[in-house]
């Protein structure tokens, strides 16, 4: 019988640390999740209901973590852009019609450079946190895939877009 | 009167309800002792286990891979029979694995999964493992649990006591299990002692894998069972047990029996090396296969070799000895400092323990018995470093925990025991339920052990599981041994005969596993890059299809002009990029099995349609919430029709 109860005291020692575990696990992650981003603006946009700072509402989670400083537009970095999107985005994605995900031709009058970019990287943990993403799920019901995508080829994504981008405005302006 | 009825009655009711109170106070102390095991080998949801383990699928010709202390089962690795659910053996990509001199062979009996190592110590680079009934070595990838590799092994007549492995994985060690004559031949069964030789192989492993004969010894026709590579001072040497040295050819239970030692034979690989260096071989011709996948491709290849170089003992002395052991020994297991070799006599009542110093002495005082076709029999007495007395009836397998103890397998008293190296005593015993066969600790027949745990793998269930008809599962069993006393903590079903098992710590192999292949390295002549280059191409009537997947549609998803007679090659490309994302594929009326497609592969099934009319095809695992709707159409039509080839997706 003492066995029983030490066992049973011990049993509930195991449980409660275990549930102390759990719970420093949860809030350790939500600690880290802050920081990644903690260098950037902090204001919490009060009326933003997603509780998400201004930076991360713009730019998405990523590996992108201040705003970009583009310059004038790399064609030989756009063909390849080009290249990368026809490998491993145009699956999904084609630029004046609705696919599997939206059309991408004008994706740049939709979305800040950073957060083009973070959600090619990071689609997971932006389609887990970020408004915009989730509603894009919700819509096309697919999630973005990672496709596995480094830094440099996303930037060189970036820099095919910035062309049709370019293209687009011209068009509008000599309508 | 009265009083004292009462008295006693109550005192009656005292002692029962005690009874039952120690009753079922002790049952509940024994649940607690239960659940205390049940925390040993619990893996929270989310968590990983401790090491890996992997069993020989036994006759399913597969490798199971299992975490430990849970006991759970990640994968089925699908070695040397084919796998509908990963189309191996099936896709024509893997087809080319299956190729010996004696054709295309679906299946083998899969006994010892081998671990590579550098300098004696596990490193998680390969798992080799033997295909026992048409003689084959496969090397598995760990990187990314596929078969890489499969080379048969020339004049062998079954390869049990095969792959094991020298220190740093220059050989990987075969020996034939039966003897046959060399080159077979057409000869009377009777004229065994005549006309019958075993060999005993020697593969060379590359630093990149890749396998080749190096050479063969001839040796007389007994039957050559287990193996072992030395170890430390004994690197250099390799043990090889035998039985049959009587050299029966019917009724062996009785007739291979006879003799009260048979042997071990000790061969000197480096003194072999030299002598093959040295030109002292003679080239036999055969024929045998070797089997390569190569992953840029995503492609296996064959290719035929027609001659080996084969030693013979008479010709090159001090290159092999044998150490009478006795009673039909089986297991032969070097212990981590690679002093002692302890050789498992399945008929004998002691497991005898050879010192390799011991050994080393012997062939320098020439302390020989007699001479067999040119192998040099050491005196017993000699190399002997000491006896287990009162092992088991039975015992089998030895591993080493790395603190000083062996641990046998017993097969007839179905037991583990535990003796102390040195002073050779017992020190305990647990019963294995039942009939265990070989048993694992993790990196137990390496120089470093992690001897934690001992796992039996057993033969026979009997009554443990929920009966399954006449056919039950097989089973191994987790054993504590960081305590002084060994401890039953769990029983897992295992698929096939777990034969053999080995074990590494998780960390050493989660941080190689590869998640997805690059689809800018993808090579395969039949891939694609991209969705734009989907295509069909008729040639003949062999109909070439370039297909893409990606959540959630294939490219083409309609295709036209097929017609009955067709062959039809589906090279399908799975264009994703992340991890956990294969997509499958199978068309209605498919002949073979379905495709299953790792991102960034390409793989090739061929379809030939017997009947005109329309064919779905979809994807056949779950990949996203549209995968209901990752499906298509083919049409065919009758023979000389003249509808087009036309294809597309979205229009």
């Amino acid at each position: 019988m003492f066995n029983y109860k030490l066992k049973s005291k011990i049993r509930y020692i195991f449980v409660f640390l275990s549930v102390f575990a759990v719970v420093m696990l949860f809030t350790a992650c939500g600690d880290s999740g802050e920081n990644d981003t903690s260098n950037q603006n902090q204001t919490v946009n009060k009326t933003n209901p997603s509780g998400l700072s201004d930076w991360e509402l713009a730019s998405g989670f990523g590996p992108v973590k201040k705003k970009l400083n583009l310059g004038p537009i790399d064609k030989t970095m756009a063909a390849e852009g080009e290249k990368i999107f026809e490998s491993k985005c145009a699956s999904c994605h084609k630029l004046d019609e609705r696919y599997t995900g939206p059309a991408q031709r004008n994706v740049l009058q939709r979305v800040t450079p950073e957060f083009f970019m973070n959600t090619v990287l990071n689609p997971d943990e932006n389609l887990e946190k970020h408004p915009h993403s989730k509603k894009m799920l919700a819509e096309y019901m697919t999630k973005m895939t990672n496709q596995n995508v480094n830094l440099k080829d996303a930037r060189a994504l970036l820099e095919y877009f910035r062309v049709l981008d370019e293209e687009l405005t011209n068009k509008n302006k000599s309508n | 009167m009265n009083r004292k009825y009462l008295k006693a009655f109550l005192l009656a009711v005292t002692v029962i309800a005690a009874f039952v109170v120690m009753h079922y106070g002790c049952q509940e102390s024994k649940n607690l002792t239960a659940g205390d095991e049940a925390g040993r080998v619990y893996v929270a949801p989310g968590t990983y286990d401790e090491f890996y383990l992997f069993t020989s699928g036994g006759f399913s010709g597969h490798i199971g891979v299992y975490g430990l202390p849970s006991g759970r089962m990640f994968k089925v690795i699908p070695v040397f029979s084919q796998d509908p659910e990963k189309a191996w053996g099936y896709s024509e990509e893997s087809k080319p694995m299956f190729m010996t001199s004696h054709g295309f062979i679906p299946w083998d009996d899969a006994h010892h999964p081998k671990l590579s190592q550098t300098d004696g110590i596990a490193d998680g680079r390969w798992i080799f493992i033997n295909g026992n009934n048409t003689p084959r070595i496969a090397r598995v990838d760990l990187t990314t649990f596929k078969t890489a590799e499969i080379i048969e092994i020339p004049n062998s007549g079954g390869n049990h006591g095969s792959p094991f492995l020298t220190e740093n994985t220059e050989y990987v060690i075969a020996s034939t299990r039966f003897s046959i004559p060399i080159p077979n031949k057409d000869v009377a069964i009777d004229s065994y002692k005549e006309n019958f030789k075993g060999t005993i192989s020697f593969v060379k492993v590359a630093n990149d894998g890749e396998m080749d004969v190096a050479f063969q010894i001839l040796v007389p026709g007994f039957n050559y069972d287990l193996a072992h590579g030395g170890k430390g001072p004994s690197h250099g040497w390799a043990f090889f047990t035998s039985y049959n040295t009587e050299q029966a050819n019917t009724l062996l239970e009785v007739n291979a029996s006879q003799n009260d030692k048979d042997f071990i034979a000790a061969v000197n690989w480096k003194k072999a090396e030299e002598y093959v260096a040295q030109g002292k071989f003679k080239t036999f011709n055969t024929s045998y296969f070797r089997n390569y996948f190569d992953e840029k491709k995503h492609m296996g290849f064959s290719e035929e070799k027609k001659t080996v170089k084969v030693l013979i003992p008479e010709e090159c002395p001090g290159l092999i000895y044998y150490l009478p052991t006795p009673k039909s020994p089986h297991g032969v297991d070097v212990d981590p400092t690679g002093e002692y070799i302890a050789a498992g006599g399945k008929l004998a009542s002691v497991i005898v323990v050879h010192s390799f110093s011991k050994m080393l002495k012997a062939i320098e005082n020439k302390e020989f018995e007699t001479t067999i076709d040119g192998i040099p029999v050491l005196k017993y007495e000699s190399v002997i470093g000491g006896e287990v007395t009162n092992p088991g009836l039975g015992p089998l397998h030895t591993e080493f925990d790395g603190n000083g103890y062996g641990y046998t397998s017993s097969f007839i008293s179905s037991e583990i025991v535990k003796w102390k190296i040195g002073t050779w005593e017992v020190v305990d015993r647990i019963p294995a339920y039942y009939s265990i066969g070989h048993l694992c600790v993790p990196g137990g027949d390496t120089k470093k052990p992690w001897g934690k745990y001992v796992i039996a793998l057993n033969k026979i269930t009997k009554d443990r599981y929920l009966p399954t008809g006449p056919e039950l599962t097989q089973s191994a069993q987790l054993i504590d041994i960081s305590g002084d006393k060994m401890k039953l903590l769990l029983d897992f079903p295992t698929i096939g005969e777990p034969h053999y098992a080995q074990a590494i710590p998780s960390e050493i192999l989660m941080k190689n596993s590869k998640k997805i292949y690059p689809i800018e390295e993808n090579e395969h002549p039949y891939g694609i890059k991209a969705e734009k280059d989907a295509r069909v191409v008729r040639e003949g009537n062999v109909v070439h299809v370039y297909m893409s997947t990606i959540r959630t549609h294939f490219a083409p998803d309609n295709i036209e002009g097929i017609k009955v007679g067709d062959v039809v090659y589906f090279h399908v490309t799975n264009l994703e990029q992340d991890w956990d994302i294969p997509h499958g594929f199978a068309v209605k009326g498919m002949q073979n099995s379905e495709l299953l497609i790792m991102p960034g592969a390409t793989e090739t099934i061929v379809w030939t349609p017997l009947k005109e009319g329309i064919y779905p095809f979809y994807c056949t695992d779950f990949c996203s919430a549209l995968h209901q709707e990752m499906s298509g159409y083919i049409r065919v039509s009758p023979k000389g029709s003249n509808v087009a080839i036309t294809y597309g997706i979205g229009k």
